[in-house]
C-alpha cells in the first residue's frame, strides 16, 4: 500500500466524525421525528412525529405553558367557561392571518370545531369532546366573537384546546394553511420535513418584532438514537428529546452540548396479560392471566429499584400507578409497589398454584411459562424484559422475550389478540385524567389488556368506567379527583396494568440554542418554539465557524 | 507461510473450543445477573467486565461465538450448496432450463424481503426457545443468500462444459457421475468458497440487525451480531474499548480461515 493510500485510510474516519463547519444556514433549527408522520392533517394526527409537526404549525385558541402550567392566550385573547363546563365563549385578536394570507375568523374556529366533531372523520383530537352523543352547536356573534355549547360537559378544556389547531374554512390550501410559527414547507418520505417560518404569525416580543425569530426548521428521518446522539454531537442535529440515559450521561461530558435533566415525566412503562375475549390463547393461560392474585404476584416480584437503577441510571422513579406521585391527580393512598418475592409466592399458592422442583405450575399441571411482547427498537425496553426474565424466575416463572418491530406488535396488542404478555410505554401529554378516557374506558379500542369491549367484562371494569364517565363530565376539580381517585385504587387492587416506572424527561441540545427552558411536559424541548433563537442567527458566526475560518 | 497457517489453524481451534466449551469454562450462565456489579470495568473477576446488567462479558462473549460461528457458517454452507446446485444445474442443463434458473434468480433477489421477513415472524410462535429462535434466523439466512451466487456459478460451469479437458474426459467415456465429481466440482470450488466468505461475515451481521424484526437472537441468549450493536457508538468504544472484543474475535477468526483456505484454493485453482 502506497503512502498516499494509508494516509487516506488513517484520514477517513476522522473525516466522518468531523463537525461540518460550513454551510449551515444562519437561523435554521434542525432535529430529528422517529419516524414518518402518518398525517399532516392535524384534525388526523394520532402519533408522536404527527404531534410535533402539529405543534410547530398548529395555531391554537389556548396553548398551555409547559412549565407553569397555566393556560396562556393564543389566538383567543380572552376566553370563559361556563360553571357547567358545556359552554365555551371567546374572543380571537383582531387581524389574525393564516400563513397563505387568508383572514382566520371566528368561522374558521367554527369549522374546525365541526369537523372534529364529525362522527365520519373519526378525528382522534376530538375523542375528548365527544364524551356524549351530540352535536356542537355554534353562535357567531361577529367574526370575533362567538360562543361553543358542547353537548355535555368538556372537562379541562383549556388542555383540550391546546391540541386543536384551528384550520382555515376558505384557503385553497387546505390543512397547508396554518395559523402556528411555521408552515410545511417540504416533505421527502424518509428523508426529512422542513418547515418555514409563517410570515403571518400572531405573535410579536416585547420589542414588537413579530415571531418566530427562526427561519426555518428541518426534522431528519431518524430512527436510531445512538446515530441522532452522534448527529447531536457533530453538531448537525441542536436537539434530541427523550435521550436514553446511557447516551445522556455521555452527552453530558459534552462540551457544545446541553444534557439535561427536566425531571419525572408522566409517561409511564407498563406490563399487562392479554385478557381479550378473543385471545388465541389456551384456557389455562387465560385462567392465569385473569386471576387476579396472579396478576398481583407478578408485579411483587418485579424489582423496580433496579430497573431504575440499572437500566434508567437513576432518572427515572418507580410507578406506584398511572400518574406519577408528582401530579395532583394522584391518589396519595396509593401504598405502592412493593418489591416481594415471598409475598408474591403466598399470593400463588393462596391462587392454586403450586411448586414442583423450583417450577411454578397450576392446579391442572400445567408449568407457568409465558412469553413478553415488546418493541424490538427499545434497548431500554429489552433491558427491562431482561431484568423481569430474572426476577420471575425466581418465583418460578418462565418469561420467552419476543422482541418484535412496532407496527406487528401493535397489530398483535390491538387487533390479532396474539400475545401473552405486553412491556410497553404510555406517552401522557399531560396528567389530566381526561387524556385517559382511551385508555380506561372498557369500549376503548386502546383498553389495554381486552379492547373494544361490547360490555365492561367484570363488576370493577364497569365501575372505572363509571368513574370516567363521571370525572369527564364535571367542572368540579374536587368531584373530578374523587372520581380518579377510584379509578387509582381499582386499578392498584385489580392489577390490569403492572405499572414499572416513570422515566425522568432526559434532554439534550446544542449551546447554540438560545432561551431554551427543558420542561417535564410534552414537547420537552420545543414548549416555546416560536421565541427559540440560535446564537449564530442574524448574521452572527457562532464560535466554531468562526474558529475554522 | 505454513508456520503461520499452524498457528491460524491452532488460535481457530483454540477459539472455537473455548465457545463450545463455554458452559465448562464458565461459571454461571450467559443471563446470570449480578445486579450489584453491573457496568463494571474489565478487572480480576470479570476480566472484560459487566454489561448493564451485570452479566459477565466474557461469558457472554463465549456462548454469543459459540451461537454465531457454528450457525453462521452453517447458513453460509446451505447458502453456498443451494447457489452451487442451482448455478451449475443451469449451465449443465443450458436453453430453457437456464433462463427459467436466471430469471428465479433474478426475482428472489429483487423480493422485498423486509416484508416477507415480517410474514414469517408472524407465523412463528412467541413462546420459542432463544436456541431454536436462532437456529430459525439462520437457517432463513441460509435460505435467502444463495442468489448472488449464482451467476458466477452458472458462467463458471458454462465455461467449463465447454473446456478441452472436460470434452477430452467425455470422449474418454467417463459418466456424467464421476465427470461432474472429479472434474466439474474441483473447479466449481474456488467461486464457492469466494461465496461461502463473502457470506459468512454478512449473515453475523445480519443477524444483529434481524434482531430489529423480532428475528434474530432473543434476550438473554448472545450472539457476536447483537454484542457489536454495542460499538455502533463511536464515542462510546473509545471511553471503553474493551466493547470491541467481539468485532475482532469475529476478525480473527475470519482471517485465520482464510489463512488455512489458502493453499486449497490455490490447488483448485491450478486444475
Amino acid at each position: 500500500m502506497t503512502a498516499h493510500k494509508a494516509a487516506f485510510l488513517f484520514l477517513l474516519p476522522a473525516c466522518l466524525f468531523q463537525a461540518p463547519l460550513s454551510g449551515q444556514p444562519g437561523s435554521e433549527l434542525r432535529l430529528s421525528l422517529r419516524h414518518d408522520p402518518r398525517s399532516f392533517d392535524p384534525a388526523l394526527v394520532d402519533e408522536d412525529a404527527g404531534e410535533t409537526i402539529r405543534y410547530f404549525t398548529g395555531g391554537v385558541l389556548i396553548r398551555m405553558n409547559r412549565v407553569t402550567q397555566k393556560a396562556e392566550a393564543g389566538l383567543a385573547e380572552s376566553w370563559k367557561v361556563s360553571p357547567d363546563g358545556r359552554k365555551l365563549r371567546l374572543k380571537l385578536r383582531a387581524g389574525l392571518r393564516f400563513s397563505d394570507g387568508t383572514p382566520l375568523t371566528t368561522d374558521d374556529v367554527s369549522f374546525t370545531f365541526q369537523r372534529l366533531m364529525d362522527p365520519a372523520l373519526n378525528s382522534p383530537t376530538g375523542d375528548a369532546f365527544r364524551s356524549s352523543a351530540g352535536t356542537v352547536a355554534v353562535d357567531i356573534q361577529s367574526p370575533l366573537e362567538m360562543a361553543v355549547t358542547f353537548p355535555a360537559p368538556v372537562a379541562s378544556i383549556e388542555r383540550v384546546l391546546d391540541q386543536v389547531a384551528i384550520q382555515s374554512a376558505r384557503s385553497a390550501l387546505k390543512e397547508r394553511a396554518v395559523a402556528g410559527p411555521f408552515a410545511l414547507k417540504e416533505y421527502k418520505a424518509g428523508a426529512f420535513v422542513l418547515l418555514e417560518r409563517n410570515p403571518n404569525y400572531w405573535r410579536k416580543d416585547a420589542k414588537g418584532q413579530r415571531l418566530p425569530y427562526l427561519d426555518a426548521v428541518r426534522f431528519s428521518i431518524q430512527s436510531n438514537r445512538e446515530m441522532e446522539s452522534v448527529r447531536l454531537r457533530r453538531g448537525e442535529l441542536q436537539m434530541v428529546d427523550a435521550v436514553d440515559p446511557e447516551i445522556f450521561d455521555r452527552l453530558k461530558a459534552e462540551p457544545a452540548v446541553v444534557a439535561a435533566d427536566a425531571g419525572a415525566t408522566t409517561d409511564v412503562e407498563m406490563l399487562w396479560f392479554n385478557q381479550a375475549n378473543g385471545a388465541q390463547l389456551p384456557e389455562y393461560k387465560k385462567a392465569w392471566f385473569r386471576s387476579r392474585e396472579f396478576r398481583q404476584a407478578i408485579s411483587a416480584a418485579i424489582n423496580r429499584s433496579d430497573i431504575v437503577r440499572l437500566v434508567y441510571r437513576g432518572y427515572a422513579q418507580p410507578a406506584a400507578g398511572p400518574l406519577p406521585p408528582s401530579s395532583v391527580w394522584f391518589n396519595a393512598k396509593l401504598r405502592g409497589p412493593a418489591y416481594d418475592p415471598a409475598r408474591a409466592r403466598r399470593w400463588l399458592e393462596s391462587a392454586g398454584f403450586r411448586y414442583a422442583g423450583g417450577q411454578l405450575r397450576d392446579a391442572g399441571g400445567n408449568a407457568v411459562v409465558f412469553s413478553i411482547v415488546t418493541s424490538a427498537s427499545s434497548n431500554v425496553r429489552a433491558k427491562i424484559a431482561a431484568l423481569i426474565q430474572q426476577d420471575l424466575q425466581t418465583i418460578g416463572v418462565r418469561v420467552n422475550i419476543a422482541a418484535l418491530e412496532f407496527r406487528s406488535l401493535i397489530q398483535r396488542i390491538s387487533e390479532t389478540a396474539d400475545y401473552e404478555a405486553c412491556l410497553l410505554g404510555m406517552v401522557n401529554v399531560d396528567d389530566d385524567p381526561n387524556g385517559q378516557m382511551n385508555v380506561w374506558l372498557s369500549s376503548s379500542a386502546n383498553h389495554p389488556w381486552n379492547p373494544s369491549e361490547k360490555a365492561p367484562a367484570t363488576a370493577w371494569e364497569a365501575e372505572v368506567d363509571r368513574m370516567m364517565a363521571a370525572q369527564s363530565s364535571s367542572a368540579d376539580p374536587r368531584k373530578r379527583k374523587q372520581a380518579f381517585d377510584r379509578v387509582q385504587e381499582v386499578v392498584e387492587e385489580q392489577a390490569p396494568v403492572i405499572y414499572l416506572i416513570n422515566p425522568h424527561a432526559l434532554v439534550a441540545y446544542s449551546t447554540e440554542v438560545r432561551d431554551l427552558v427543558p420542561a417535564p411536559a410534552r414537547p420537552h424541548l420545543f414548549w416555546n418554539i416560536d421565541r427559540l433563537s440560535l446564537g449564530n442567527s442574524g448574521g452572527a458566526l457562532n464560535a466554531r465557524t468562526a474558529a475554522a475560518r | 507461510m505454513k508456520a503461520v497457517r499452524i498457528s491460524c489453524l491452532a488460535a481457530l481451534l483454540g477459539i472455537y473450543a473455548c465457545a463450545i466449551g463455554a458452559g465448562v469454562l464458565t461459571r454461571g450462565g450467559y443471563a446470570q445477573q449480578d445486579r450489584e456489579h453491573a457496568g463494571e470495568r474489565p478487572g480480576a473477576v470479570h476480566w472484560l467486565g459487566t454489561d448493564d446488567l451485570g452479566r459477565d462479558r466474557l461469558v457472554r462473549l463465549l456462548y454469543g461465538a459459540r451461537t454465531s460461528l457454528v450457525l453462521a457458517p452453517a447458513a453460509a454452507l446451505l447458502a453456498t450448496a443451494l447457489a452451487t446446485a442451482i448455478g451449475s444445474a443451469a449451465a449443465l442443463m443450458g436453453g430453457g432450463v437456464e433462463r427459467a434458473a436466471l430469471y428465479l434468480t433474478d426475482v428472489v433477489s429483487s423480493t422485498p424481503w423486509f416484508f416477507a421477513l415480517l410474514m414469517v415472524r408472524a407465523v412463528l410462535p412467541l413462546n420459542v426457545d432463544p436456541a431454536l429462535s436462532v437456529a430459525i434466523t439462520f437457517a432463513i439466512l441460509g435460505l435467502l443468500g444463495w442468489p448472488q451466487g449464482v451467476r458466477p456459478m452458472a458462467a463458471r460451469s458454462g465455461a467449463m462444459i465447454h473446456s478441452e479437458f472436460l470434452q477430452q474426459a467425455r470422449a474418454a467415456g467417463i459418466g456424467p457421475m464421476r465427470l461432474l465429481a472429479r472434474h466439474l466440482a474441483p473447479n466449481l470450488a474456488p467461486v464457492a468458497a469466494a461465496h461461502f466468505w463473502a457470506t459468512l461475515p454478512v449473515f453475523i451481521l445480519a443477524e444483529a440487525n434481524l434482531s430489529l424484526l423480532g428475528l434474530g437472537v432473543a434476550e438473554p441468549l448472545p450472539s457476536l451480531g447483537n454484542l457489536m450493536t454495542e460499538i455502533r457508538d463511536f464515542q462510546n468504544v473509545a471511553q471503553h474499548p474493551w466493547l470491541l472484543a467481539p468485532a475482532l474475535l469475529l476478525v480473527a477468526v475470519m482471517g485465520a480461515l482464510q489463512a488455512i483456505s489458502q493453499p486449497v484454493r490455490s490447488s483448485y485453482d491450478c486444475t
